[in-house]
């Protein structure tokens, strides 16, 4: 983890409002992470009451021991307004960091199939308001619910929310019923429709299971508190996504869900989503 | 009363090894398409993920649907106390559990992992309607078993009414769950409503009971049996009232879909703009699934001859099938609504479906799959009553009721 | 497996009448001189450790070998539930850690996928006819940049793993590649 070395207090608060800065590589955009997760740290300890247990964020930046647990809440808020017309460099960054890169299209299958076939867990999209006709653009991903109907109807359990509220697949369990898919709200779910021939070893994948986002798990686990999308857009300078814990009052996450109107898709059906988007 | 004498079926040598050399290799190609979709996997289907469940499932949910309806022709004796109906009671049984294992085996073969299928069976997940299900299933082959033994053998004799009783209660709870496997889907507009439960349960009364009469009239037909006009008409009364009530249903579904504004997208591409959905809907479901039967099996005359209440039978099944089409697959096309209000311009890559109809074309091997659950449930019932005593000797009207003459003969 | 095996077989016998004593005995220790055989015939199957894998060069296997031999599944699917539902990633027991160490190379110093016939996961399930389905989903050399998978000190031939072996803190990680 030699990104922890980095951590340097630059801007421990970066303002939401105003456009970001363009310039910015990755390396300096995850200084900033580090600072804030740093700061909020040091926040929680100077501001929490003595005698409650307190967290960081910084106990946890090597390979975990212990299993994960309901001290965090993985989440996002993504700000709508800063995600770019004609950018997709979440779903480029999601492709390859879990190996959907590798999906090859099935000789004889038709092109259009194919793309609604392949693995897809974070889609660019783009809606018109019907009344104004006002544009909005966001990144769909499985927005991680509280209460995951795909957990509630899968009849062996293998789709299934970890304590730490990532919402995700034990393919060995997975019997490829589909009906998880039938469920879920939100098309988040894939099926694997062909014969995986190419496999990145953190993001296992064959023929006949259901899959979807999982928070970069992979990266979680390791305490690298990021997820490719997230990192992806910052580093395009659109900082239109906020990864944090939704437990931590004092996280970026909170903050910037304290900070401007947001709000669920589809909360008529009360979810609780851990994805919540600004400016729709 | 007479008593009632059961004997094999002795429909000729050359015709039932004709009959089992169809259905076997049907069920062989069945077998065949199912290892090609296994080993290649699901992109060679019309599957995909916008339509997750195609055509296998929905010959599976008709058969698991028959399959309950088939075992009310027993439980109308046994639980209801109607003895004209009892000598009918052992092919419902068997053909229960025919039309079932035939529905499940197409199930399983379209699983993504069917080699999982201990998985499935040994760990479960109690909050999914889908776990419960296959209690459901199992427990009423179970229980079919056992209450064609309370038919069938003289010391299961006393317990016919009390396994009878449990056998249409659990029959009841299977419909209830597999109608429920939709109706408890709130991200889809088409379902996430509790009518689906009994709307499912009238189906398989019809269902059942058309593939029931089908099989009565073929195999009684087949080795010369006799079968009165007064038992076929109460058959086919009764086929009517259930298709009848299937229209009822039918009807309520779409009253409360209509009422709530949110759900008046979903009504209007079921009944007017879907395309082939509204056409299934409109021509399958209600035309030839309900007003056509209804009109033949309630004609003073056609009603009561034999060609026409096979020919009600045939359009009841036919009619069935396109209904599971567009129970299945159109309310799986019809976008899912992600964002009430808003217009989604783009989603995805090219080829991506999100708020436009999802395109779905069966492909032949699904087709022959299902086809093959078919197969499968019939070769059950033919291996069945031929080797086991399920049919009775007659059903001619002097033998099964002694106020016969009181019906007029056709 | 002798000195597991025997033990019951004593229970028995000290319950069981004098004559029978000598009975059990004679069954027993023919029993454990079969083991004993068959435990001397499967070292001799040993050897399926590829010359050209980290694994020929590491002493003794993540427990001791003879251990392994018979109860790596156990240890792989227990650390395959602690991984998936709790997380826990790095500890010396994950599949991904059984494939960085034992994968063979051919001579350029490329992976050869542990699966393929010969190779060490193939070799010996095909000897004890028992199927596997792990690489069904699971890589079968290391690929891509991961916490698990590296048991002792990683080899020259993970430099030409392209850009997805990038250690996690790597600036140009995450960076959008130009195709899709």
């Amino acid at each position: 983890m030699n990104r922890e070395a980095e951590t340097t207090a630059t801007d421990p608060h970066p303002d939401l409002t105003s456009p970001p800065s363009s310039a910015p590589a990755a390396a300096a955009v995850d200084q900033t992470r580090r600072a804030l997760i740093g700061t909020a740290a040091g926040v929680t300890a100077a501001a929490v009451a003595p005698g409650l247990v307190l967290y960081s964020n910084a106990n946890e930046a090597a390979p975990r021991t212990d299993p994960v647990s309901d001290v965090h809440r993985w989440g996002m808020l993504i700000d709508t307004d800063r995600c770019a017309t004609g950018c997709t460099a979440c779903v480029t960054a999601c492709d390859r960091e879990n190996g959907l890169n590798l999906q090859a299209k099935p000789l004889g299958d038709d092109q259009d199939k194919w793309q609604n076939q392949r693995a897809t867990w974070i889609r660019k999209v783009r809606l018109q308001d019907n009344l104004t006709g006002r544009m909005t653009n966001l990144p769909l991903l499985c927005q991680h619910c509280e209460n995951p109907p795909c957990v509630d109807v899968c009849p062996t359990g293998a789709s299934f929310k970890r304590a730490d509220g990532v919402v995700m697949v034990d393919r060995h369990t997975c019997i490829g019923c589909r009906y998880c898919m039938m469920a879920c709200p939100y098309k988040a779910r894939s099926f694997i429709h062909e014969r995986v021939e190419q496999n990145l070893s953190r993001a296992p994948r064959g023929k006949g299971c259901v899959e979807s986002c999982n928070l970069c798990a992979h990266r979680l686990d390791n305490g690298d508190i990021s997820t490719a999308c997230a990192d992806a857009c910052a580093h395009e300078g659109h900082h239109a996504i906020v990864f944090g814990d939704l437990k931590d009052p004092d996280g970026p996450l909170r903050q910037a869900l304290a900070a401007s109107p947001n709000r669920q898709i589809r909360e008529d059906l009360r979810l609780n989503t851990g994805v919540r988007y600004a400016g729709i | 009363m007479k008593r009632i004498v059961y004997r094999e079926w002795r429909v000729e040598p050359a015709r039932y090894w004709g009959l089992i050399a169809i259905l076997g290799a049907a069920i062989a190609i069945a077998g065949l398409a199912a290892i090609y979709m296994e080993h290649e996997g699901h992109w060679l289907t019309g599957m995909t993920n916008s339509v997750v469940w195609g055509t296998p499932h929905v010959f599976a949910v008709f058969l698991i649907l028959s399959a309950s309806g088939a075992l009310n022709v027993a439980s109308i004796s046994s639980v209801f106390g109607k003895r004209f109906y009892k000598p009918l009671g052992r092919l419902s049984g068997l053909l229960a559990a025919a039309l079932l294992v035939g529905g499940l085996l197409v199930l399983v073969a379209d699983l993504g992992r069917p080699e999982r299928l201990l998985v499935a069976m040994t760990t479960y997940n109690f909050t999914s309607i889908f776990a419960w299900n296959i209690f459901l299933y199992s427990g009423f082959l179970a229980i079919t078993i056992g209450y064609l033994w309370t038919m069938a053998d003289r010391k299961g004799e006393p317990f016919v009414e009390r396994v009878g009783t449990v056998a249409f209660l659990w029959r009841l709870a299977l419909t209830t769950g597999t109608g429920s496997i939709f109706g408890f889907l709130v991200g889809r507009s088409a379902y996430d409503t509790a009518i689906l439960a009994p709307l499912f349960v009238v189906m398989s009364f019809a269902y059942g009971l058309a593939i029931y009469i089908l099989v009565l009239l073929y195999s009684f037909a087949a080795d010369g049996r006799p079968l009165g006009p007064a038992m076929l008409k109460r058959l086919k009364n009764l086929l009517g009232l259930f298709v009848a009530a299937l229209l009822y249903f039918t009807l309520v579904y779409h009253l409360t879909k209509l009422y709530g504004t949110k759900n008046t997208d979903i009504e209007t591409f079921i009944l007017v703009s879907g395309g082939i959905y509204t056409l299934l809907f409109w021509g399958g479901w209600v035309l030839i699934g309900g007003l056509l039967p209804l009109a033949i099996l309630y004609h003073p005359v056609r009603g009561n001859q034999r060609e026409w209440i096979t020919a009600a039978c045939g359009l009841v099944i036919a009619g069935g099938l396109a209904t599971m089409y567009v129970i299945i697959i159109g309310s799986q096309a019809f976008p899912l609504e992600i964002f009430p209000g808003q217009t989604i311009i783009e989603f995805g890559a090219p080829g991506d479906i999100g708020g436009a109809v999802a395109p779905y074309i069966p492909s032949l091997p699904e087709l022959l799959l299902g086809l093959g659950g078919v197969a499968m449930a019939l070769m059950i019932t033919a291996v069945g009553i031929r080797v086991l005593q399920f049919l009775p000797e007659s059903l001619a009207d002097r033998d099964v009721d002694p106020h016969a003459s009181v019906v007029r003969p056709a | 497996m002798d000195i597991i095996m025997i033990p019951p077989h004593h229970r028995m016998a000290r319950r069981a009448r004098p004559q029978r004593i000598t009975w059990l005995a004679r069954v027993a220790l023919l029993i454990g001189l079969l083991l004993l055989a068959a435990a001397a015939s499967a070292e001799r199957v040993g050897g399926f450790v590829l010359p050209s894998s980290q694994a020929a060069t590491a002493a003794t296997c993540v427990e001791p070998t003879e251990y392994m031999r018979r109860n790596h599944f156990e240890l792989i699917r227990h650390q395959r539930d602690e991984t998936v539902y709790g997380g826990i990633r790095s500890t010396k027991h994950s599949l991904a850690g059984c494939v960085t160490c034992h994968v063979g190379h051919d001579g350029d110093g490329t992976p050869i996928p542990i699966a393929d016939i010969g190779q060490f996961c193939n070799a010996c399930h095909r000897y004890a006819a028992v199927r596997m389905n792990c690489f069904d989903c699971h890589a079968t050399v290391p690929v891509g940049e991961g916490w698990n998978q590296t048991v002792t000190a990683p080899s020259a031939p993970t430099a030409q793993l392209a850009d997805t072996a990038l250690p996690p803190g790597h600036p140009s990680r995450g960076q959008p590649a130009p195709d899709r």
